[in-house]
C-alpha cells in the first residue's frame, strides 16, 4: 500500500480506538529507543539519500514489455508514491535510445548554425552567465500508457502512466541565443541534436521554439542528472519528451522538416485509413488517480481521499471530476495550487467507501475547454494496432468487495 | 534610475506580456498553428525580464568548424547527402559483418530486433509490420539513421560509401531497388518508397468528449 494510504488507514485507526475505548489506551505507549541514544552525526559532506524505509520508491524498467536489451529503454516514475506536483530527481522518468552518456561540461559545446546571420558555438560556461528562466513545467514521454489501451497489462499506476514527471527547469529561453545569431527570415524549422550515441534528432517549427522552449541546465535545484541530459538539453513545454533533446550539441535552423525517422517511423499515430499522423507534439490534456490505484488495497469501508494528477500541454487545467461508479456520475475534485501553465496539477475528492465495488476515474477539462476523452472516444478517431502513442484517454481503477484496487482500461 | 526610466521600462515589459508575438512571452493571442500549419498549443503568459543590454556570449564560428557535426540529411529531398557510393553486394557483405548480430540474417529479425524486411501494404490490418520499406516516406531516411547512429556498439565510425551500400542492401530487401543498384547523393532521393504519402499533418483535438455529470452511461 502507497505512503498516502497508509497514512489514511493509521488516521483512521487512531481515531476509531479512541472513541471505543472513551480515550484510554489499550497499552501504554513505549518511549521510542531514538529518544534514549544520539543520531548520525553530520558527515563533513554529504548528498542525502531518502530513508532507508523508502527504499521502495524507485524508478523501474518497464515489465509489461519484454525489451531485448536496455540501451534503447525507459523507466517509470513512481507516481503512487508521489505526494504534490514534483517529481524528485533520482525519480524523473527515462527514456534515450542509447544508453546515458557521460559528458564533461568542461569540453560540451552547442552550436547554432544554419540559417543564421552568424553561426555561434557556446561552452557550458557561456551559457551560464546568460540571464535565467525558472518555470515549472510536466514532462510526458509520448509512449505514455502505449501497453494499456484495450484491456489492461499493467497493475499499478507507475506502469500506466509513469512515464510522466513534473519539475522546476532551469536554464535560457532559446530565444535569447537565436536572436544573437540573428534568424535569417526564410527559417521556417530548428533541428535539435543530441550528443549520445543515437544523435536523436527532431525538427521543432521556429513559433515553438520562439514561444517558450528552453535550454536548460538545471532542474529542481540542481544540475540535469545524466540520464536527464546533463549537462544540458532542450526542454519544449507540453509537447512530446522525445522532442526535448537531451545532451543537446547542435541547433540548426532550416526551411523545411528534415522528417527524421524518429519523426515519420516512430512517434507517429496509426490512423484508420492505413496512415499516419505526423508531427502530433501536444500532450493533449490528461489526468490519472494516483491513490487509491491499482495494486493496493484499500483496508475496509470509510474514508478515502481520492487524488491524483492533471496536466495538459495547451494552458491549463481548468476543473478534473471524479467518477467512482465508472462513469455514471461525475462530481468536480477540488484542485490544489498553484495550477500553472503545462504543469503538473494535484486534485483531491473525499471518498466514503460503503465497502461495496465500485470503479474510480478522473476527468480533466483544460482553459481551452477541451475534455479528457475515454480509450472509446479515442478509437472513434484512430486506430489502436500495436504500440500507439498519444493515449490521453480515462483512466478507471476498479474496487473489489475486499477493497483490491486493479487496472480495467478498456474494460469499465 | 529616474522614476520615468524606470516606467518605460515597466511599459515595456508590460507589452511583451500583452503582445504575444515577441519571443518568450507566449499569451493568450499565441497562435494555435505554425506558418507550416503544425499544431503548437496555448501558452499561458509568464513574466519576461526584459533585457536592457543583451548580453552575447556566443562564440562566432564558420560552417566549416561544424563540418564534422553538421550530418542531418533533409529527407525528402536529399539535401545534405555527402559524395561517395555504395552497391547492394556491397552492403550484403557489410551487414554480415557488422548488423546481423542484433538484426538477423537478411534483416529478418535477429536477437535483440525484429524485422526490417516486409510489412509493405500491412497498414490496412493488424498487426502493422513496420520495416524502412515499409514506413519510411523517403529513402535518404537510411542514410541519416544509419550513419547517426548505427551500429549501435559503435555509431558514426561507418564511411560515407560503407552508410550508401547498407541503405542499398536494405532496399534491395525490401523490393524497392534492383540487386545491381548504387545508391549516392543522386539517385537515393529517387527511390519511390511505398509510405511516401503515407502521413498526415496533426489534425488534433478529433475527440468530442463533453462534461456529462449524471446519467451519463
Amino acid at each position: 500500500m502507497a505512503n498516502t494510504g497508509r497514512r489514511n488507514f493509521l488516521r483512521n485507526t487512531a481515531a476509531l480506538t479512541g472513541a471505543l475505548a472513551g480515550g484510554a489506551s489499550a497499552a501504554p505507549l513505549p518511549v521510542p529507543q531514538t529518544n534514549r541514544e544520539p543520531g548520525r552525526i553530520i558527515d563533513e559532506t554529504a548528498y542525502g539519500m531518502p530513508s532507508k524505509y523508502e527504499a521502495h520508491v524507485k524508478r523501474r524498467r518497464t515489465d509489461v514489455f519484454k525489451n531485448r536489451q536496455n540501451l534503447s529503454d525507459w523507466s517509470m516514475t513512481p507516481l503512487q508514491h508521489q505526494p504534490g506536483i514534483i517529481t524528485p530527481n533520482g525519480l524523473i522518468y527515462e527514456r534515450h535510445h542509447a544508453g546515458t552518456p557521460d559528458i564533461d561540461p568542461r569540453t560540451h559545446k552547442l552550436v547554432i548554425h544554419g540559417l543564421v546571420k552568424q553561426p555561434l558555438e557556446f561552452s557550458m560556461e557561456d551559457l551560464h552567465r546568460y540571464p535565467s528562466v525558472s518555470r515549472f513545467y510536466f514532462m510526458e514521454c509520448s509512449g505514455n500508457g502505449l501497453t494499456d489501451w484495450l484491456k489492461p497489462a499493467s497493475t499499478t499506476v507507475q506502469q500506466t502512466h509513469g512515464l510522466l514527471s513534473g519539475a522546476l527547469w532551469t536554464g535560457v529561453l532559446v530565444s535569447t541565443l537565436l536572436e544573437e545569431a540573428g534568424i535569417d527570415p526564410k527559417a521556417k524549422w530548428a533541428l535539435l541534436e543530441g550528443a549520445d550515441a543515437s544523435a536523436h534528432t527532431r525538427s521543432v517549427p521556429m513559433e515553438k521554439m520562439l514561444d517558450d522552449t528552453m535550454i536548460v541546465y538545471a532542474m529542481n535545484g540542481e544540475a540535469l542528472r545524466p540520464e536527464n541530459g546533463y549537462p544540458v538539453r532542450a526542454f519544449l513545454p507540453g509537447w512530446e519528451g522525445n522532442i526535448s533533446v537531451k545532451w543537446l550539441r547542435r541547433i540548426k535552423l532550416g526551411e523545411q522538416p528534415w522528417h527524421f525517422r524518429s519523426e515519420t517511423a516512430r512517434y507517429t499515430d496509426p490512423m484508420p485509413d492505413g496512415k499516419w499522423r505526423q508531427f502530433s507534439m501536444v500532450m493533449e490534456t490528461k489526468s490519472v488517480i494516483t491513490n487509491p490505484s491499482g495494486g493496493m488495497k484499500l483496508k475496509g469501508p470509510g474514508f478515502y481521499e481520492i487524488t491524483g494528477l492533471a496536466w495538459s500541454g495547451s494552458g491549463k487545467v481548468r476543473a478534473v471530476d471524479v467518477s467512482v461508479d465508472g462513469g455514471k456520475t461525475w462530481r468536480e475534485a477540488k484542485l490544489e495550487e498553484p495550477i500553472m501553465d503545462k504543469c503538473l496539477t494535484r486534485f483531491k475528492a473525499a471518498w466514503n467507501w460503503d465497502g461495496q465495488p465500485a470503479v474510480l476515474m478522473s476527468r480533466a477539462l483544460d482553459s481551452n475547454g477541451y475534455v479528457q476523452p475515454t480509450v472509446q472516444d479515442i478509437q472513434k478517431k484512430r486506430a489502436i494496432v500495436g504500440f500507439v502513442q498519444h493515449h490521453n484517454a480515462i483512466q478507471p481503477w476498479a474496487v473489489n468487495n475486499n477493497g483490491e484496487v486493479r487496472n480495467v482500461i478498456g474494460q469499465a | 534610475m529616474s522614476s520615468v526610466r524606470r516606467s518605460a521600462i515597466f511599459v515595456a515589459a508590460f507589452a511583451v506580456v500583452a503582445c504575444s508575438s515577441l519571443p518568450g512571452s507566449g499569451g493568450p493571442g499565441m497562435t494555435a498553428k505554425s506558418s507550416t500549419g503544425i499544431p503548437l498549443g496555448k501558452t499561458e503568459p509568464h513574466p519576461v525580464q526584459p533585457l536592457a543590454d543583451k548580453p552575447r556570449f556566443g562564440k562566432p564560428i564558420s560552417e566549416a568548424d561544424v563540418a564534422a557535426w553538421n550530418i542531418d540529411i533533409r529527407t525528402p529531398d536529399g539535401a545534405g547527402l555527402p559524395a561517395g557510393r555504395g552497391s547492394v553486394a556491397q552492403g550484403k557483405e557489410l551487414y554480415t559483418a557488422k548488423c546481423a548480430a542484433c538484426h538477423g540474417a537478411d534483416a529478418k529479425g535477429g536477437a535483440v530486433y525484429g524485422t526490417m524486411v516486409g510489412g509493405i501494404g500491412s497498414f490496412k490490418g493488424s498487426p502493422r509490420v513496420l520495416t524502412p520499406g515499409s514506413m519510411y516516406p523517403y529513402a535518404p531516411i537510411l542514410f541519416d539513421y544509419i550513419r547517426r547512429s548505427m551500429p549501435m556498439d559503435r555509431p558514426q565510425t561507418l564511411t560515407n560509401d560503407e552508410v550508401y551500400a547498407l541503405s542499398a542492401y536494405l532496399l534491395n530487401l525490401n523490393g524497392l531497388v534492383p540487386a545491381d543498384a548504387v545508391m549516392d547523393a543522386q539517385s537515393m532521393p529517387k527511390v519511390q518508397m511505398p509510405n511516401r504519402d503515407g502521413f498526415l499533418i496533426d489534425d488534433r483535438p478529433d475527440t468530442q468528449a463533453t462534461r456529462c455529470m449524471a446519467n451519463c452511461k
